[in-house]
């Protein structure tokens, strides 16, 4: 069977049971639609969140990014699992006993003011957007690639489906799917990285094969090789990398605490029974994201010496481009490769200095990884499978954040306090079949900084959600005064520094030019600072909260008494 | 108040601080310390084919951010029973028949 074929059949096969699963558990509440009835057992709820959490730019884009970045890409590996340390300790354990569906309301509730509601809602509703729309587009990418239809189709396939699990089943039917989901992109992101590892270095285990002795019978290991090919080449060497400390840490804080800050994230310790669940649950989502993101390096490792070596060939001389594998010519053909025969000698080569003749779309490392090495035709199907569920599962979950910020936070808590569970429910509805068109639409058309912007929407968590929500928890007297002045100065500051160097005034945007060399990416943990630091002050010159508020937060310091999480 | 006393609620909340705040200064040794700050200098020694700060980068300090959660996980839910602030035994049954009534439907 063809490649083709295979594909159909394996990303079919996975289409009809996430479609079963949604039917098996349709929601018949708003209980049931925002918070999967709150009983989603630890585990599930743990896989549920790594595939929520894990996007087509973690499938698709990271190891590709580490492949090209070095010892930089290590902002990435740290930056999103080091957050769930600040989750597990620091939030989730008291956001459940506090027992509300979403962020907003958590806000809007300690912070006794619908005007910090209405602010976390518009927060909220910007970071799931600038998210999704993104996710929408890998979509796209890997049906154009795979199934050889446009972008277009490719995108209007993936919103059919979200629409029919996400609209019917709320959280109860995204929350199983996603457990599906999580079996499959794992599955297609280790079992290459499996076959490579014994290939290259005859070890089973990936994390352990890429700090191994080469397979040749050469005695070297695998990344001392990789740092002799990257320093003849011309390139950084591969374990060092190039980025300022500075800036490294204030990019690894930044995706940190905007990881502890997203609400799609943070929502999911909302839907398990306990207290204690919600602790264990973190626990288990980092085990399960670990899987992924400990194999992410060594795949970076592999299809760096893999690729580097196809090009240049064995005596690093370059290959005649009438030779070069199939995989080549076949990502040449969707522009993410080229090819340009400077020297005029037919061959190609590829280096970082002026030799260079190749330019290689960093995206392409991962889906392609499996052709280089010479896997077989059903590995490369199931990779497409994988990559449609990371882009599938998190599109679901940030469009359950939009619709219920709409529906609940903002209709019910807001505007119409008197709608019923039966009306809410069908806004909710409408809401994300809203947000799935406007998804759809930007995945189609996207504003040419969707990178950008994912970089912002970290940033903005971390100026804004963060502070607000730990001051919440750790501090009685934190006064509504001190947390919308803290919210919006720390918002305000991230947005213009990002704004200013990457779409006022581009040229700039070098370390000479940036703030102690920290770079729009990390600019968060700068913005988080100030959102602190002008909370405290602003709430020393206010009173302090009332003591009906102070009370509330003594309560959610102790497990005992967490009931089911509530609407009201 | 769920506390027998209020010295009960102010020593649980302190001892609660303090593993979270030790928890902490192991999460940010490991990845600011060991991953990014001194980097270099670990460097200098080999774990096989690794370099150490390497290794903790892009691999030990995922790690160790797993077992600090395992590691809370379970010494809080000891916390919560030394002070007599864990959820009710009756709730997992509860629970489980509410599940079972899902399925069966």
């Amino acid at each position: 069977m063809d490649i083709q074929t295979l594909t159909f059949l394996i990303v079919g096969a996975t289409f009809a049971l996430y479609i079963g699963i949604a039917i098996w558990s349709r929601a018949g509440s708003t209980h049931d639609f925002y918070v999967a009835g709150g009983g989603v057992h630890p585990v599930a709820n743990g896989m549920a969140t790594a595939a929520d959490w894990m996007s087509a730019a973690s499938f698709i884009s990271m190891a590709g990014l580490i492949s090209f970045m070095g010892y930089d890409g290590a902002v990435y590996l740290m930056g999103w699992t080091g957050g769930y340390v600040l989750l597990a300790l620091c939030l989730a354990p008291y956001l459940r006993k506090f027992g509300k569906f979403t962020v907003p309301a958590f806000i809007g509730d300690r912070y006794y003011s619908n005007t910090a509601r209405t602010v976390a809602v518009i927060c909220a509703v910007f970071v799931c957007f600038t998210y999704v729309a993104g996710q929408m587009r890998g979509v796209g990418v890997v049906f154009s690639r795979f199934l050889e239809v446009d972008i277009t189709t490719g995108v209007i396939i993936g919103m059919g489906i979200v629409f029919f699990y996400a609209v019917l089943g709320g959280m109860k039917g995204i929350t199983y799917t996603q457990v599906a989901q999580y079996c499959v992109l794992i599955c297609a992101y280790l079992v290459p990285a499996i076959f490579i590892s014994i290939m290259m270095t005859g070890h089973v285990i990936p994390q352990i094969g890429f700090g191994s002795e080469l397979a040749d019978g050469s005695g070297t290991y695998l990344l001392d090789k990789l740092d002799g090919l990257s320093t003849e080449l011309g390139f950084a060497e591969y374990t060092s990398g190039t980025k300022s400390t500075i800036d490294v840490f204030f990019i690894t804080a930044a995706l940190m605490v905007g990881t502890a800050g997203l609400p799609h994230v943070i929502v999911r310790f909302f839907t398990v029974p306990k207290v204690r669940d919600a602790r264990k649950s973190a626990g288990w989502a980092l085990l399960f994201i670990a899987l992924l993101y400990t194999t992410a390096p060594a795949i970076a490792t592999f299809a760096r010496v893999n690729m580097i070596d196809t090009i240049n060939g064995p005596e690093a001389q370059g290959t005649a481009h009438e030779e070069a594998p199939s995989w080549i010519t076949n990502w040449e053909a969707t522009g993410l490769i080229s090819w340009e025969d400077k020297n005029g000698d037919g061959k190609m080569f590829y280096s970082g200095d002026e030799r260079n003749e190749m330019k290689i779309d960093r995206d392409i490392m991962v889906m392609a990884n499996p052709e280089i090495a010479d896997l077989p035709a059903w590995v490369i199907a199931l990779v497409a499978a994988g990559g449609v569920a990371a882009a599938l599962s998190t599109s679901a979950g940030l469009l359950l954040v939009i619709s219920t910020s709409i529906s609940h936070d903002l209709l019910k808590r807001n505007l119409m306090p008197n709608i019923t569970d039966k009306q809410e429910l069908t806004y909710a509805r409408i809401a994300s079949a809203v947000a799935i068109a406007i998804a759809g639409y930007l995945g189609i058309n996207p504003p040419g900084f969707v990178a950008q912007v994912v970089a912002f929407a970290f940033g903005l968590a971390a100026s804004s959600f963060f502070p607000a929500i730990i001051m919440g928890i750790f501090s009685k007297r934190m006064n509504k005064e001190g947390a919308i002045a803290g919210m919006i100065s720390g918002i305000t500051f991230t947005a213009l520094y990002i704004v200013y160097f990457k779409f006022i005034n581009p040229a700039a945007n070098t370390p000479d030019h940036w703030w102690f060399g920290i770079s729009p990416e990390g600019i968060g943990t700068l913005g988080m600072i100030v959102n602190f630091a002008v909370a405290t002050v602003v709430a020393r010159f206010t009173a302090d909260a009332p003591k009906d508020v102070q009370q509330l937060v003594a309560d959610i310091r102790f497990p005992k008494g967490a009931g089911e999480a509530t609407a009201h | 108040m769920s506390f027998e006393t209020e010295q009960h609620a102010e020593d649980y909340w302190k001892e609660n601080l303090r593993m979270m705040l030790t928890l902490l200064g192991v999460w940010f040794a490991v990845s600011f310390g060991c991953g990014i700050l001194f980097v270099d200098e670990l460097n200098t020694i080999r774990l096989g084919g690794f370099k150490l700060g390497f290794w903790f980068a892009q691999q030990g300090s995922i790690y160790v951010f797993l077992a600090l959660i395992v590691v809370y996980a379970v010494k809080m839910n000891k916390l919560d029973r030394k002070y007599n602030v864990h959820e009710d035994h009756e709730e997992p049954e509860e629970f489980e028949e509410a599940l079972e009534e899902e399925f069966t439907q």
